[in-house]
């Protein structure tokens, strides 16, 4: 049964005043000369993850072509898919931070490459992960909160194939290329980013719209199987993966290890998903790149909840969790800090007076 | 008049790093380049007042550790979004081993 109003979401007013972004968060203990190593980067490793990657989805994408008309072009794009969907939505994640490359350009040339890929408009979604970062599912604040209680398990298998979220996406480019913003996105995206939005919302459906064009010259279907859909049919890894991030877990608190969680997890899911099951680690240093967070992780491990060993483990937890949150929504997951681990700070939602 | 406040040793600050120097009830960032000059800004990123002090220089830019902004620590222009508005910078001068600031 669906308890709405239970907790109001919107970032629009009264939420739209109560920011907490200075409420202090916790972070594990690291030495600054430790956290400078694990904060440097490099051109080098990051292109040899991001050339690999590209490199598979090039060649998966031309045994796709090859087999087009075959029985074998279900499971090639099936494959395909993932590379290209699952992999880029990592991988904008990961730019749009600008921590994986030094070079600034490489970072920006990626960012705007793979939020083609995942179909999100780059500048509105700059602004929207940053207040994810500094509000981490707190009500009212944070505009990435997947699963606000009580949650929609239906939407949750719907996104499976990105369903409600991508044609969401979908529906914002077209909105947002004709230069029309929610109140709520105005919220967080300051006026002067509206130009660069409206324009690369343009930009992408002039893309999507050139594909379509294609498809309809070669009366096929390829160049959309391609680009564009491979966003629904191929996001469904970074989706199950994704959901692990805070699903089930405390809201209002400013402490990364309660609200999030580290999974372990095998080594393709974790070059697929760019090392993003280091969560806690991830929100807790966020100028740490990808491929440092195995490294940060054994520096703060002492002082988080343990990391779960499995997927399966994550999930045997957090799909129950989720669903008695449909009808009893004040319960959440109530993560374990270890002995002597550092204390979590007090924080209490700012009472807003009416104006 | 110029009012010069001893902020820290030159050697408190690494090469390609900075410290954070608190005033009364201001705060500052004091920075010394890969080739030792010394710089300084306002210590609060001007996005969403994380310190600065806690985050990564390269070069001549300090990133900040909440959002990755990034700034030009010589002229205080930002470079990056989400920070959109410049840090003010201040005049820094070395005498007797330390980093001098004119507020």
């Amino acid at each position: 049964m669906h308890n709405a109003g239970y907790r109001d979401y919107s970032l629009t007013e009264p939420n739209a005043k109560a920011s907490f972004c200075n409420a202090e968060w916790y972070a594990s203990p690291v030495p600054r000369k430790r956290l400078k190593e694990l904060m440097k980067r490099s051109d080098l490793q990051a292109l040899t993850n991001y050339a690999l990657w590209l490199a598979l989805v090039v060649a998966t994408g031309a045994l796709l072509v090859t087999v087009w008309g075959t029985a074998w072009a279900w499971p090639m794009a099936l494959i395909y898919g993932v590379f290209y969907g699952s992999g880029a939505d990592s991988r904008w994640h990961e730019t749009g931070h600008g921590t994986p490359f030094k070079t600034r350009w490489l970072n920006d040339a990626f960012y705007h490459l793979a939020s083609f890929m995942s179909l999100r408009n780059p500048h509105l979604w700059r602004w929207s992960h940053a207040r994810h970062h500094s509000e981490t599912i707190i009500v009212g604040r944070d505009p990435e909160i997947a699963f606000p209680r009580p949650p929609s398990v239906r939407d949750w298998v719907l996104n499976l194939l990105y369903i409600p979220a991508i044609t969401k996406e979908l529906g914002k480019m077209v909105r947002i290329s004709i230069g029309n913003l929610t109140d709520a996105e105005k919220n967080f995206l300051p006026e002067s980013e509206w130009p660069k939005t409206f324009a690369a919302s343009r930009a992408q459906l002039m893309v999507l719209a050139l594909v379509g064009l294609a498809a309809i010259a070669l009366q096929s279907w390829l160049p959309l199987v391609l680009i564009g859909l491979p966003t629904f049919y191929g996001s469904w890894l970074h989706h199950v993966l994704a959901t692990t991030q805070h699903a089930g877990l405390a809201e209002d608190v400013p402490d990364h290890r309660l609200n999030s969680r580290t999974v372990c997890l095998n080594p393709i899911f974790r070059f697929i998903y760019s090392n993003m099951n280091y969560h806690v680690e991830h929100h807790m240093y966020s100028m740490v790149p990808f491929y440092n967070l195995p490294a940060l992780h054994e520096a703060i491990k002492a002082d988080c909840p343990p990391a779960y060993r499995s997927l399966w483990a994550c999930y045997r937890e957090m799909v129950p969790a989720v669903l008695r949150q449909q009808s009893d929504p004040n319960y959440y997951i109530r993560r374990q800090l270890p002995a002597g681990a550092g204390t979590t700070p007090t924080y209490e939602r700012p009472v807003i007076a009416a104006e | 008049m110029p009012n010069w406040i001893r902020a820290c040793g030159a050697n408190d600050v690494e090469a390609e790093d900075l410290v954070r120097f608190d005033h009364g009830d201001r705060t500052f960032a004091v920075y010394r380049s890969p080739d030792d000059e010394y710089f300084c800004t306002d210590g609060l990123c001007t996005h969403e007042q994380a310190h600065l002090a806690d985050g990564l220089v390269m070069d001549y830019e300090i990133e900040c550790p909440k959002h990755n902004a990034t700034f030009d620590y010589r002229t205080g222009e930002a470079k990056r979004a989400p920070a959109c508005i410049s840090l003010a910078t201040y005049p820094v001068k070395i005498e007797a081993g330390s980093v001098w600031i004119e507020i």
